[in-house]
């Protein structure tokens, strides 16, 4: 049982083949009885342009058939705590797929994202930043995974107010959180076929705290003899990667450091509005929009309707492939990758002018 | 404080010792050249600040060179390897250069550049970035400033084990240094004509010290009515500017988001061995640094490329009010590079430092 899950794991987790070709499958996935029931998935629409791109995964899904039903909760970035009932919904299901939620500024309401990070301990999160053929970007090459720790971190929310104008935030680093994530980021690149991970620090300067992550990770690279680890220092990794991407795979890195090589990874290789992504823990799975930048969008996007699906629908595909249910997966993803290449159908952030609508309609009609 | 720069960096006499500490500039600069320290530094640190010496006689600049080298031990006034003369020295000149320093790897002393900052107080970490023409990278349109708040925010290196396997590491930001960042930053956008200012935080995540932070830069963009001021969280910085770093004018940010942006910006411009960087204390102090490493395994071959310490050269005549000779090398070193007959082994050529130093020499 345990050989047959890892092969079905590798083919789930692994992407599907080139879409230049038909989508052919090597392996039949034979399925246990019971597997095709349709699967309960709470879906949070957000803030923003939330709504329009969990709106355009909606139809997506409903065209394809994919057994997938969504339990609707609304959850704007205001709220002070997340409705129980919704992560009674959560918990239920193990699967959750959001639109953006916004963080105001300063409002002395604590992140939304955080706390359903926190309470679900969803302590990974995965962004993959590839080039999209069809789509023309600077950097070429591009294939990078930045796994981020999601929990703690500079993200402890733990501030206070020494003297009036003196303010101290404690950034927290366990080795228990920084072994989970070296951990999972040394077995997402066993499962994937990946060749190098690279954790990012900055351990010249905090040494105890981004030391202990170093520390983490080193011990859990000697266990995995197979694939390469290194390390690079934030800044220098930031310059890197403007100049050479390809010298990275996956990349390992605590809180703040995964946002902004997330979202700089994402930038490089075609913008936020593109890249897949999730949260993953033990037991739940929280997919959305990849890198966090732009993922609630501005009003004029939201007025117009002009947001970018693509990420969102791209991420859903992950996540029927969670769900185990490779075929749907590959056929939406074909799909949403035959629209990018062709070039017709594309919004504002990619070169074009269309609303989110057309895009989805598109993808539609290019589903086999 | 913030109106003696003003003086400083204006020039507009609104006091009579304004006018007359620039009336004796303008009067003495052909007669009593300025003092300024120089610290080579090592590695490639001696063969480039030659080369910075050289240019600068050759545009008739009239400043007299400090020098000053770093100690093989340490000085127990200083705890470190820096002398408390050289120290002394900036602290008298107020204007320095300083080339790559590598750190001695040990205990018991400060690192060179912790001792640099927190003796001379330097508080904003000032870096431009602009495309050169004629050395092509994947960016061609990059025209921004980032000035990075420099003395506390996340490296203030105030961290502790609490039990085994936990550690925490103290963040601090105070409305004095956020206030004086901030002020410099938009004093630096008037100055040099900049239109629009932003503010880079994550406040939304950390909301009392991002937010005081932010509080510091919307109270002195208020005073500044004709520049937009903007605020962007980082993370949406960094996909923007990726994506389109010509959306961006000026940068203000605290410590760790400022080494991280200031980077990211060099690395869309060519890199650490182009970049020119300005380090501004308190009273007016300015100690322009290349931020590239020793590069020991080039060291004494004469490959280094100077353009980092020159161009930060530069910065450092445009701070003393010397802007027709700025002027002058700057675009000297544009021309060279632009050529591309003399380029250094780093940007793709295979001239010596001395052949580019002559070039630009020749192009004065």
């Amino acid at each position: 049982m345990a050989k047959r899950s890892v092969s079905i794991l590798t083919r789930l987790l692994t992407n599907p083949s080139s879409p230049f070709t038909a989508p052919t499958r090597s392996i039949t996935y034979m399925p246990r009885p019971g597997d095709g029931a349709p699967r309960t998935v709470t879906l949070i629409p957000g803030d923003g342009i939330g709504p329009l791109v969990t709106g355009a995964v909606e139809q997506v899904f409903e065209a394809m058939h994919a057994p997938v039903h969504f339990e609707r909760y609304e959850v704007r970035g205001h709220m002070r705590r997340v409705p129980e009932e919704v992560m009674e919904s959560v918990k239920r299901n193990k699967v959750c797929l959001k639109g953006g939620l916004a963080t105001p500024v300063g409002g002395g309401v604590s992140s939304l994202n955080m706390q359903l990070r926190k309470e679900l301990d969803i302590f990974a999160s995965l962004v993959n930043c590839i080039n999209v053929p069809g789509l023309v970007t600077r950097h070429e090459n591009v294939d990078i995974v930045v796994i981020r720790e999601n929990t703690e971190g500079e993200y402890a929310g733990l501030e206070h107010e020494v003297v009036p104008g003196v303010v101290e935030s404690l950034k927290v680093i366990t080795k228990f959180c920084s072994e989970r994530i070296a951990r999972y980021a040394f077995e997402y690149a066993y499962l994937n076929n990946r060749k190098k991970v690279t954790a990012v620090h900055k351990a010249n300067i905090m040494k105890l705290a981004d030391g202990l992550f170093l520390e983490s990770c080193r011990e859990v690279a000697k266990a995995y003899p197979g694939i390469t680890y290194n390390e690079i220092i934030v800044d220098n990794c930031c310059m890197q990667l403007v100049a050479k991407p390809e010298q990275f795979d996956v990349m390992v890195t605590p809180n703040l450091y995964g946002n902004l090589i997330a979202n700089t990874a994402a930038g490089i290789a075609g913008g936020t509005g593109v890249m897949p992504g999730g949260n993953v823990g033990a037991e739940h799975a929280i997919f959305e929009q990849g890198a966090s930048a732009g993922n609630v969008g501005n009003d004029k996007i939201v007025e117009q309707k002009k947001a970018n699906p693509v990420a969102l629908l791209l991420s859903s595909a992950m996540m029927l492939k969670h769900l185990q249910f490779p075929t749907f997966a590959d056929r939406l993803e074909v799909a949403v990758k035959q629209v990018i290449r062709e070039g017709k159908w594309r919004t504002k952030d990619l070169g074009g002018d269309c609303t989110t609508q057309e895009v989805v309609d598109a993808v539609i009609a290019a589903l086999d | 404080m913030a109106a003696f720069l003003a003086r400083r960096l204006l020039g507009t006499s609104t006091s009579s010792s304004a006018t007359l500490i620039s009336a004796s500039r303008a009067f003495f600069s052909s007669t009593t050249p300025i003092k300024a320290t120089l610290f080579p530094g090592d590695g490639i640190g001696p063969e480039i600040a030659e080369s910075v010496k050289q240019v600068f006689t050759a545009a008739d600049v009239a400043i007299e060179w400090d020098e000053h080298y770093v100690s093989t031990e340490v000085d127990p006034r200083t705890n470190s390897f820096l002398t408390w003369e050289s120290l002394q020295s900036v602290l008298d000149n107020k204007v320095g250069l300083k080339g790559p320093m590598a750190t001695p790897i040990g205990k018991g002393h400060r690192s060179l550049n912790l001792t640099l900052r927190k003796e001379l107080n330097l508080y904003a970490n000032v870096r431009p970035c602009y495309s050169l023409p004629g050395y092509k990278t994947r960016y061609d349109d990059v025209d921004l400033i980032t000035i990075r708040e420099n003395t506390e925010g996340e490296y203030s290196g105030l961290e502790h084990q609490v039990v085994k396997g936990v550690v925490e590491s103290i963040k601090i930001i105070t409305r004095k240094a956020s206030m004086r960042v901030a002020e410099y930053a938009f004093l630096y956008a008037k100055t040099h004509g900049r239109t629009k200012v932003s503010a880079i935080h994550k406040a939304n995540i950390m909301q009392k010290t991002d937010g005081l932070f932010l509080q510091c830069c919307d109270e002195v963009a208020e005073k500044y009515p004709e520049i937009e001021y903007e605020k962007v969280v980082i993370d949406n910085c960094c996909m923007m500017l990726v994506k389109n770093p010509a959306l961006f004018d000026v940068l203000v940010m605290p410590n760790l988001y400022g080494d991280i942006i200031s980077d990211l910006c060099a690395g869309l411009v060519g890199g650490l061995g182009l970049t020119p960087s300005c380090n501004i204390g308190e009273d007016g102090i300015a100690l322009a640094e290349a931020v590239h490493g020793s590069a020991p395994d080039i060291a004494g071959k004469n490959l280094a490329n100077p353009t980092a310490l020159l161009l930060s050269g530069v910065m450092m005549l445009r701070h003393l009010k010397l802007n027709k000779q700025a002027e002058q090398i700057h675009s000297a070193i544009i021309n060279t590079i632009a050529e591309g007959k003399y380029r250094t082994a780093d940007l793709g050529g295979t001239s010596t430092t001395t052949e580019f130093t002559k070039a630009i020499c020749d192009h004065l």
